[in-house]
């Protein structure tokens, strides 16, 4: 079998090792931006694409298949977009991923919520669709505050409104409706429920198995900064168990993930979403569960494992927590990365590389493992005093921190300490 | 009149709008003030404005929208009186 490597980066790297341990070809690709890079060289072959931007051209990427069998899309770019999982299937290339059909419904969060409420999994209580009065939404909300008031075309934390009463919703409803008309031109909006402290935990999924939890609360601009399995302080079987329901109810192929809300004061927990291709912190569930889920997509086959001890991985991007996280492309003059046991590294970064400003700031990963969450952060301190990278600046420094802090080693932290740890 | 030279103090993508279907922060000839936006350096999945440094009218873009630019290029000229 020979495969297109469609993607950049760590998860071109990691996904050229997955088919060398089949024995598979692989093609990768790169843009002018990228001659040179380290994947272009482990790879069997590799096809030069032009300007930075051409990862994204799709017939490029389609003519740079020729004489492939598949198409892996790793992370971003194609990998969610079931016009161009059609296109390679139309083409006689298996998509190394879901079905199209499971993108798109997936890809589309009202659908998304339908299926969620069909298997019986919960989503976050609000309005069906859109509330077009402050009496419907004052309805909506069923007398449960506080509640949320969230603009159709928002995102990303824009335009949403916390209202903890009936007379709070009635005039944050004119308000919102006001400022969603200006800022969005789509004065639709919604009512949920408002989970004020809030964890964030995802399920590993291949087909309709659940291969456990990852908590992923600590964000920053909601880009996680570090992940874990399992979650710390919480009990995540039935959450798994509603995840992989899900996958069953829709006919789910290999790899994706389940994002879940998780109330940290109630402990319920509500379907937000679901990725359907591999993410970039599966390493994590690779450790406790002792399976390499990009081999089991490209196989297409899941071999048995069960899950043993805890694992941790610290996202290492090219921004300078100095400089409010400037980005930081550049020309990496060294680096050196951390090893000894149970300690792994994913990454693109060698001495000499050049960092180029025009894709994700992300360098790499290092994932640890431990019997026991205390071995493992220790594990993972002593990879980060290893870690050195000049040249560019890097989240280092605030990962060496973080681990250090109490409500860290504590496991006590929801979805915004991050950034009100930050400042 | 005196040329002055809009810099980009980031490397990355220059947009002369502020989204694809958008009209452009400034057209060649358009007056301009000092802190005006004049376009975005995508850099990272994050963008900068670029910011006029100069009152007076923008003649000329160095750079085509969606063009690869450096730390420290000029990206613009402004004209001023």
């Amino acid at each position: 079998m020979r495969v297109l490597v469609a993607n950049r980066g760590e998860i071109a790297v990691r996904i050229i090792r997955a088919c060398r341990d089949l024995g598979f070809e692989s093609v990768a690709l790169y843009t002018d931006a990228d001659a040179g890079a380290p994947w272009v060289r482990l790879a069997d072959a590799a096809v030069g694409l032009g300007a930075p931007k051409a990862y994204l051209d799709r017939d490029a990427v389609l003519a740079a298949a020729e004489g492939c069998d598949a198409i892996h899309p790793g992370y971003g770019f194609h990998a969610e977009n079931a016009a161009f999982a059609r296109a390679c299937e139309e083409a006689g290339l298996r998509f190394i991923g879901p079905k199209p059909e499971h993108i798109e419904l997936m890809g589309d969060k009202a659908a998304a919520r339908a299926a969620a409420a069909r298997a019986g999994v919960p989503v976050v209580p609000g309005s069906e669709g859109a509330v077009a009065s402050a009496d419907e939404a004052v309805a909506a909300a069923a007398g449960s505050y506080p509640v949320a008031i969230k603009a159709a075309a928002g995102g990303g934390g824009r335009g949403i409104r916390i209202a903890h009463d009936e007379a709070g919703l009635r005039s944050a409803f004119a308000a919102a409706a006001r400022e969603a008309g200006g800022a969005f031109g789509d004065e639709r909006l919604y009512v949920e429920r408002f989970v004020e402290r809030a964890r964030h935990i995802e399920v590993q999924v291949f087909g309709d198995v659940a291969l456990g939890e990852r908590e992923c609360s600590l964000q920053r601009r909601r880009q996680k900064v570090v992940e874990e399995a399992p979650a710390p302080t919480y009990d995540a079987a039935a959450l798994c168990a509603a995840a992989a329901e899900l996958a069953r109810s829709i006919g789910y192929r290999g790899a994706g993930t389940l994002e879940f809300l998780v109330d940290d004061a109630t402990g319920e927990f509500f379907f937000i979403e679901m990725n359907t291709r591999i993410q970039v912190e599966h390493p994590v569930t690779e450790l406790v569960w002792g399976v390499d889920l990009v081999a089991a997509q490209l196989s297409g086959t899941l071999p048995e494992c069960a899950p043993r001890g805890c694992a941790l991985e610290l996202r290492l991007t090219a921004e300078d927590p100095e400089r409010k996280f400037m980005p930081s492309p550049g020309t990496v003059t060294d680096v050196r990365w951390p090893a000894g046991p149970w300690v792994r590294v994913d990454t693109w970064l060698e001495p000499g590389v050049e960092v180029p400003p025009f894709y994700d700031s992300l360098l790499g990963k290092l994932i640890v493992w431990g019997p026991d969450r205390a071995t493992c952060l220790a594990r993972a301190r002593r990879a980060l005093r290893e870690l050195r990278v000049e040249g560019v600046a890097t989240t280092a420094p605030l990962l060496a921190r973080l681990l250090d802090e109490d409500w860290f080693v504590r496991g006590d932290f929801h979805t915004t300490t991050l950034e009100e740890w930050l400042g | 009149m005196a040329r002055t030279e809009v810099i980009t103090p980031v490397p990355g993508t220059f947009y002369r709008r502020p989204d694809p279907d958008s009209d452009p922060f400034v057209s060649e000839g358009d007056a301009v003030a000092a802190g005006d936006v004049i376009g975005l350096v995508e850099i990272m999945k994050n963008f900068q404005d670029v910011e006029a440094e100069a009152s007076g009218t923008l003649v000329e873009f160095l750079v085509d929208n969606e063009d690869a630019v450096q730390a420290g290029q000029a990206v613009a000229v402004i004209e001023t009186s």
